[in-house]
This record gives C-alpha cells, sequence and structure tokens, in this order.
C-alpha cells in the first residue's frame, strides 16, 4: 500500500527497454494492480536514449512523470548520465557492468544504493544477447517486488506466446532470463 | 409582349432576380444545371455546395438544399458529406481561385481519390467577388488589378489547364469536360453527363466552365463576348476529356 | 446488426489513443475522418481496425483542413462524425472549426496537445488552450473538455457527441501527448448499459421529400450582406450559448472552499496539483484543489466563490498562462492573489507543485 513504484528504465535505442517496461506493467494490470507506463517519445526515439517511466501501485496513479524515482535501471553510458537527474537519497540505482567507457564520476551521488550487475554479460554468455532485456525485467521485480515473478512470465507469455508455440525452447530462455535477472539483484544486494 | 423564358423547376423563384451582376456567366451555368437537375430528376437527392468568391451568390438559387461553405472548401465538404451519405448526389460549385488556387489541394485529392462528386468550376480569368485579382487562369498579358501591366507568365507561370490536369490524375470512370457559356447547349450535355456519371456510381466528374466577368473584366458586351470566344478559348480548349466506358459502350450499340 | 463495441464493462489497460478510439466507437460515432500528425496518429489507427467489425467508416484527407471540413460534411449528412488533431493540425483545423460554428454543426474533435509554437515537439503540452476554446474569427462559441485520467478519456469523449448534438455547438476534447500514448487501467463501458442515451443524429441536407415542393430547401451559409444581419444570428447564438453554459460546466474539486490557498489546473497536470494537494492536507496545510473539467465553458460561479474565500489562487499549466488568462477574466474583481506557476510545453510533477505551494505559506 503506500505510494506507487517509481522506476525508470534507460537504454539506447533497441535494448528494449520500453518492451520490458510494456510487459511489466501489463502484468501489475493483470495482477489488479494499478500501473501507469509512459515511454518517452518524439525525436529521441530514434537514435536516442530511451527512457521508460514507469508506475506501479494499489491506488491510481498521480502524475505520469516524477521527480525522483526508487529505482533507475541504465543500460548504456548515456543512459546513465541521462537518467541521474530523477535520482534522490531513496534511489536505488542499478547499471550494467559491462557498459563501456564509464567512468565512476559518471555514477549518481547520495543515492540509497548503487549496483552494479553484468546483465549483458549473462545474457551474452549464458543465454542470448537477445533476452538481455529480460534479465533487466528479472532485475526489476527482484528490487522492487511490484509483481511476482510468476505473473511476469505469464505476462511474457502473453506477449511471446505464438514465438513459444513455434519455438519450445525460447520459452524456457525467457524464463531462466528472469530468474537469473534476479540472482544478479540478489547477489549485488 | 415580352416571353418571360421559363424558369427550371429546381429553381427557387422567390430568389429571382438573382445576385449576380448583369452579363455575368453564372446565371448561364446555374440555368443549365437548373435544367438538367429537372431532366434528371435529382431535385430531392441533391446537395448544391458553394464556395466563397462569387459563386457563394448561389447559397440560396435552387429548391435545393444547400451548402455555402469556405474559400476552396467546398471540395471536402460535399466529399465527407457524399462519403457519408452515399445515396445524396454532391455537387460542388466554385471559381477558379477556389478550385485552383486555394483549394487545389482538395480538387487534386478528390480527383485522385476518384470522389463520387460532381465539380463544376466557372473560369472567368480572375477573383470577381475580390475585385478583379489575378487568377491562376488569368491568361499571359492579361491586366487584372494585381497584373496591372499585364500577367507576366516569367515571373507568375502559366494559366491553369484544370481539365488537362484532371485528367490526368483521374482513374477509370472519372468524366472530365470542359465547356463555355458561349455553348450552352453543349454545356448542359457536359454537366448532364457530369450528374449521370455520379448518379451511376462511377467516379469523379468534373467540368470547367469558360464564363464572362464584364464588371472586372471593364468590357461592353461585344468586347465580353470576343475574349471568351476567341482568347479564352484560344488557350482553354473546349470539349470532353474523359469519358467513362463511352468508347466500348457506343461500339457494342453500334455493332 | 452488427454488435456493439463493448458490450460488458471490463477493465482495459491501453494507450489513451486507443481509449478514444474504442469510446467514439462505443459512442455510436459513424465515420472518422483524420490526418497523420504525431501524437493523434494512434486513434486512426485503432479506428481503421475497429471500424469495418462494426460497420464504421473512415477517410484519410489530403490535410487537416480537409479532415476538418469533411467532417462538416459528414455531420451535414447527419452522421456522428468526429476528427483528431494536434498542433500544427490544430491551426488548420481552426477554420473548419470557426465554419462549424458559424453553421451550428456538431462537430467533435479529439486534440492530443503537442509543444508549440510551431512543430516544436510532438510529445507534449497545454500550449492549444486558447486556439481549442477561441480559435477562429469568431467569439468561441464551443465546448472544450480537458481530460485527466483514462477514464475520462472513455467518459467525455462519448459525452462529447451528446454535448454536441444536444447543444449543435463544436465540441472538443482536449487531451495532450502525455495522455495519448500513456498506458493506465480504466473501465470500459457500453454507454446504453450505464443509461446514457445517444442523442440522435440528424440530417441538415437530404431530408424527406422534394425541396420547394414538399419542405422548404436547406439553405446553410455563413456569410451575410449586412452587419445587422449577422449581428442578430450571433446574439441568438450567444444566449444559447449563455443558457447552456451552467449545463454543460463540470469541475472536481477538493477541499476548495475553505482553504488558504487553491490551486487551479485543468488536465493532466491536474493528477500533479491533485497529488500535491493532498499530500499537503494530511501535513495540515490548508490548501484546495479545483480544476474545471470544461476550460470552456468554465464554471464560473464556483471559480468566484473560490477566488473571494481563498488568499491566495496558484494557476498551474503547462503553457505560459493559458488557463489562467481564462480564469483570470471570470475572477476580475474577486480578492484573491493570483500566484503563477506555469512551464510552458513541459510536463508538471507532484513534487513540484508541492514544493511551489510550501512556499506560498
Amino acid at each position: 500500500m503506500g505510494k506507487p513504484w517509481k522506476i525508470v528504465l534507460a537504454g539506447e535505442g533497441g535494448q528494449g527497454v520500453q518492451s520490458v517496461a510494456g510487459i511489466l506493467a501489463d502484468a501489475a494490470n493483470d495482477q489488479g494492480r494499478e500501473a501507469l507506463y509512459i515511454p518517452n517519445f518524439g525525436v529521441e526515439q530514434r537514435g536516442g536514449v530511451s527512457v521508460a517511466y514507469l508506475q506501479i501501485g494499489d491506488e491510481p496513479v498521480g502524475a505520469p512523470k516524477f521527480q525522483t524515482a526508487d529505482i533507475i535501471i541504465a543500460l548504456s553510458d548515456r543512459a546513465v548520465t541521462r537518467t541521474t537527474r530523477y535520482t534522490g537519497p531513496d534511489t536505488v540505482f542499478v547499471y550494467d557492468s559491462g557498459i563501456e567507457n564509464l567512468k565512476d564520476e559518471d555514477l549518481p551521488t547520495g543515492v540509497k544504493k548503487i549496483l552494479a550487475i553484468p546483465a549483458l554479460d549473462a545474457a551474452k554468455r549464458e543465454l542470448h544477447p537477445r533476452v538481455f532485456n529480460v534479465i533487466i525485467m528479472g532485475a526489476v521485480i527482484k528490487a522492487t517486488g511490484v509483481v511476482p515473478e510468476e505473473k511476469a512470465k505469464e505476462a511474457l507469455e502473453k506477449k511471446l506466446g505464438y514465438k513459444f508455440e513455434q519455438k519450445p525452447e525460447l520459452r524456457d530462455m525467457n524464463f531462466k532470463a528472469i530468474e537469473r535477472g534476479a540472482e544478479l539483484v540478489a547477489e549485488a544486494l | 409582349m415580352t416571353v418571360q423564358p421559363a424558369m427550371p423547376m429546381s429553381w427557387r423563384r422567390e430568389t429571382k432576380p438573382h445576385k449576380f451582376c448583369p452579363g455575368c456567366g453564372h446565371g448561364l451555368v446555374l440555368k443549365v444545371l437548373g435544367q438538367a437537375v429537372d431532366e434528371l430528376n435529382i431535385q430531392d437527392k441533391m446537395v448544391f455546395g458553394c464556395d466563397i468568391g462569387c459563386s457563394l451568390l448561389a447559397w440560396d438559387f435552387f429548391n435545393v438544399d444547400s451548402i455555402q461553405t469556405h474559400h476552396g472548401r467546398t471540395t471536402p465538404v460535399i466529399t465527407g458529406m457524399k462519403r457519408a451519405n452515399p445515396n445524396l448526389i454532391g455537387v460542388a460549385y466554385m471559381g477558379d481561385g477556389g478550385g485552383y488556387a486555394i483549394g487545389s489541394q482538395h480538387l487534386v485529392s478528390a480527383a485522385t481519390r476518384n470522389e463520387k462528386i460532381t465539380v463544376i468550376l466557372v473560369n472567368n480569368t480572375q477573383y470577381g467577388m475580390t475585385g478583379g485579382q489575378m487568377a491562376p487562369t488569368t491568361l499571359p498579358g492579361q491586366k487584372t488589378e494585381t497584373s496591372p501591366y499585364g500577367r507576366d507568365v516569367s515571373k507568375t507561370g502559366n494559366p491553369t489547364l484544370g481539365p488537362e490536369m484532371v485528367n490526368a490524375i483521374t482513374g477509370e470512370g472519372a468524366y472530365v469536360a470542359r465547356g463555355t457559356v458561349s455553348k450552352v447547349n453543349k454545356l448542359k450535355e457536359y454537366i448532364k453527363k457530369a450528374l449521370e456519371n455520379q448518379i451511376n456510381g462511377n467516379g469523379f466528374s468534373f467540368v470547367e466552365v469558360l464564363s464572362a466577368c464584364p464588371t472586372n473584366w471593364r468590357t461592353n458586351a461585344e468586347k465580353t463576348w470576343k475574349f471568351l470566344e476567341e482568347e479564352m478559348a484560344e488557350y482553354f480548349k473546349v470539349g470532353e476529356f474523359k469519358v467513362p466506358g463511352s468508347r466500348e459502350e457506343e461500339g457494342q450499340s453500334n455493332g | 446488426m452488427t454488435e456493439k463495441p463493448v458490450q460488458e464493462e471490463k477493465r482495459v489497460f491501453m494507450t489513451g489513443n486507443e481509449v478514444c478510439a474504442w469510446a467514439a466507437a462505443a459512442a455510436q460515432a459513424e465515420i472518422m475522418y483524420g490526418y497523420p500528425i504525431t501524437p493523434q496518429n494512434e486513434i486512426m489507427h485503432y479506428w481503421t481496425r475497429l471500424a469495418p467489425k462494426y460497420n464504421r467508416d473512415f477517410l484519410q484527407t489530403e490535410d487537416e483542413l480537409s479532415a476538418g471540413f469533411t467532417t462538416a460534411g459528414g455531420i451535414m449528412a447527419g452522421k456522428r462524425a468526429f476528427t483528431a488533431t494536434s498542433g500544427p493540425g490544430n491551426i488548420l483545423m481552426q477554420e473548419p472549426f470557426s465554419m462549424a460554428e458559424a453553421m451550428r454543426l456538431p462537430t467533435v474533435a479529439i486534440i492530443q496537445q503537442r509543444g508549440g509554437p510551431s512543430t516544436a515537439t510532438v510529445i507534449y503540452s497545454q500550449q492549444e488552450v486558447t486556439m481549442t476554446s477561441l480559435g477562429g474569427n469568431g467569439e468561441g462559441l464551443r465546448i472544450v473538455y480537458s481530460t485527466a485520467t483514462h477514464q475520462e478519456l472513455f467518459d467525455y469523449t462519448i459525452k462529447a457527441f451528446n454535448t454536441a448534438w444536444k447543444y449543435r455547438f463544436p465540441t472538443f476534447v482536449l487531451a495532450d501527448g502525455y495522455q495519448a500514448k500513456m498506458r493506465e487501467s480504466l473501465k470500459m463501458y457500453d454507454p446504453e448499459a450505464k443509461g446514457i442515451k445517444m442523442v440522435s443524429t440528424e440530417p441538415y441536407v437530404g431530408k424527406e421529400g422534394v425541396p420547394g415542393v414538399d419542405r422548404d430547401p436547406g439553405h446553410f451559409r455563413n456569410t451575410y450582406n449586412v452587419e445587422e444581419e449577422l449581428y442578430e444570428v450571433l446574439e441568438q447564438y450567444i444566449e444559447d450559448y449563455d443558457k447552456m453554459a451552467p449545463e454543460v460546466a463540470e469541475y472536481e474539486e477538493i477541499g476548495s472552499q475553505d482553504a488558504d490557498v487553491v490551486v487551479i489546473s485543468h488536465g493532466v497536470v491536474s493528477r500533479a496539483a491533485k497529488g500535491a494537494v493532498q499530500e499537503l492536507q494530511k501535513q495540515g496545510y490548508k490548501v484546495g484543489y479545483f480544476r474545471p473539467i470544461t476550460i470552456r465553458p468554465l464554471p464560473v460561479n464556483e471559480i468566484r466563490d473560490i477566488a473571494n474565500s481563498a488568499k491566495k489562487v496558484m494557476v498551474v499549466e503547462s503553457a505560459n498562462g493559458q488557463l489562467d488568462r481564462l480564469i483570470k477574466e471570470k475572477v476580475y474583481g474577486c480578492n484573491a492573489e493570483m500566484i503563477p506557476f506555469f512551464k510552458p510545453g513541459v510536463g508538471i510533477t507532484t513534487e513540484e507543485v508541492e514544493s511551489r505551494l510550501k512556499e506560498l505559506f
């Protein structure tokens, strides 16, 4: 109860942050919770940083955008720079430890916690680069508890079920990616 | 004793005499349109849309439901109406400024989409209502209020050839013609065919009418007629440009 | 008969543009005329997917002038017709909307505001308030509903058709790029199942009988020959509008009657204002929230009451005072100090409103 979780997901176009936000919003809604998801759009949509603003709670959500996020997941150096403005003393800031060219001074200060997770690396080595964003979804779920893992899997099934029917191994891989994302966060915490 | 020529049944007597200047060609166009409406018996189904410009003076001309719209916008109003109720017969009546300048995108697009409406465009080579400015149809060298030394085609381009353009962009089923108020029998035939083409659901129908504006041309009767029949008709060729299915049908009935 | 688009009330989770398409379908809208412009495109996208299933129609026009004028034509043929646009498209549509005002055509338009002036951003603003309410060379004889939630987008899109056809003034649903693109939950329903009867439509042209024989012809015009002729028409229109105004004016408020400071906002910004006021009320501040749902006509009496009882009224909007000007016109002579909080073309967060309000105590 109380205030909704305020989540910012940011990455490069093509990293799939918008689909992750969409699936999480669907999962929360299916569970009967209140979700509000707004993508950034406009000219930045192509070739820029893609930012998804997601709020999940038990009461109807207020303003669609917010000043301070409870959790930020940044997946590229530009995404880190771009999302620093949404940090506050209670923000958990998560970034991928595999981001190249990222200097320590680029990371936000004065936040509750900074977590580096090797999601990109895990995707490449253990699963498939394409499920990188699903690993991120697993990480968000673990870090916030906004939806249970099972609900997220159901939402994935809803969205990608037609692909899973053709290639059942895809289902396993996506579900593993959720679990793996959760583990990565648990380890980092 | 003088004999009043009979008014078409579809004319509204209460609004006659009409509001056009003496010698204006609009009255002649609206007369043959009225006759065509009578002969096709579509007074109850026709909706007459008129533009801004002198054409607006026809807003209460007929005993026909009529919509006076904005400058250049009669084509989309009639298009929207026809799309919403295809049983109606939509006529968009406008001048050359309305059709070829401010409303040219609507004319081109309605023609391209083959909208099942009839556009009647009266070409008198200038803007009449606003006092005789240069129009897309002003002839090379012709003097108007905004081309006081004569239209300079090197600066303002050549006069728009409307039916030729519409002919080029319309597909099967369209009817395209140019008539003149100096040959009213032929003009009536064209306007009637343009209406029939819509009634038969074939496609876009377009008739440009060469017309006279002695008020702004500042011409007497003789010079008016001369300009219309000689100068205008030389540049703007009168005749039919596209008649749907006519050749095949005629060929069959003749053979 | 084709089945209804929405039958049983159901909870859905979708974007605002999708909501608008469903609401228009549920309201028995018969034809949409439209031209692409961001951020309203998906209204057309969803409408064109729904329309053939429910025997509705769509025409993509050559520009917004045409979209507005074809809508007028569809309405004159007696159909529940609508369009949607934004920003520069809204500018072009002012021409057909002014004709709709002149001829009392019940056009319905959904406006998804984007940044301005000019092309600006495709994202968001509240900068089309003046244009949507007062655009055109006339008197702003229009009805503008400014929605804040997806539920309202659904409710007021349906209502817009009824208000338009009941009173015969152009009616607008004014939302914005955020509402267009964000997803949240709402309940869709069949209006009739909720006791909302759709106001019946009637053709202006093509009625039964031969004009001039069985009935008078319908001669519809927007041009008048002499000043007095126009004045007489406008006097009647304005009388009709003023009579209608209290019947259609709507608002939402929380503790606005006995607060020291009242925040006035509209549309999506009111979500931030509401959140801020509720938080501050919890902390004991004497602060109130007021939001006109109809920004034209405004709920004048309620606004004047607030401006007489509160010490300060803060107007918050994503524009440089467009709502503020409308409010100030109505509160002339009232006591409250008017405080501006304007961020043209930019979203406003709950946190910002909260901290600004605290400065006023």
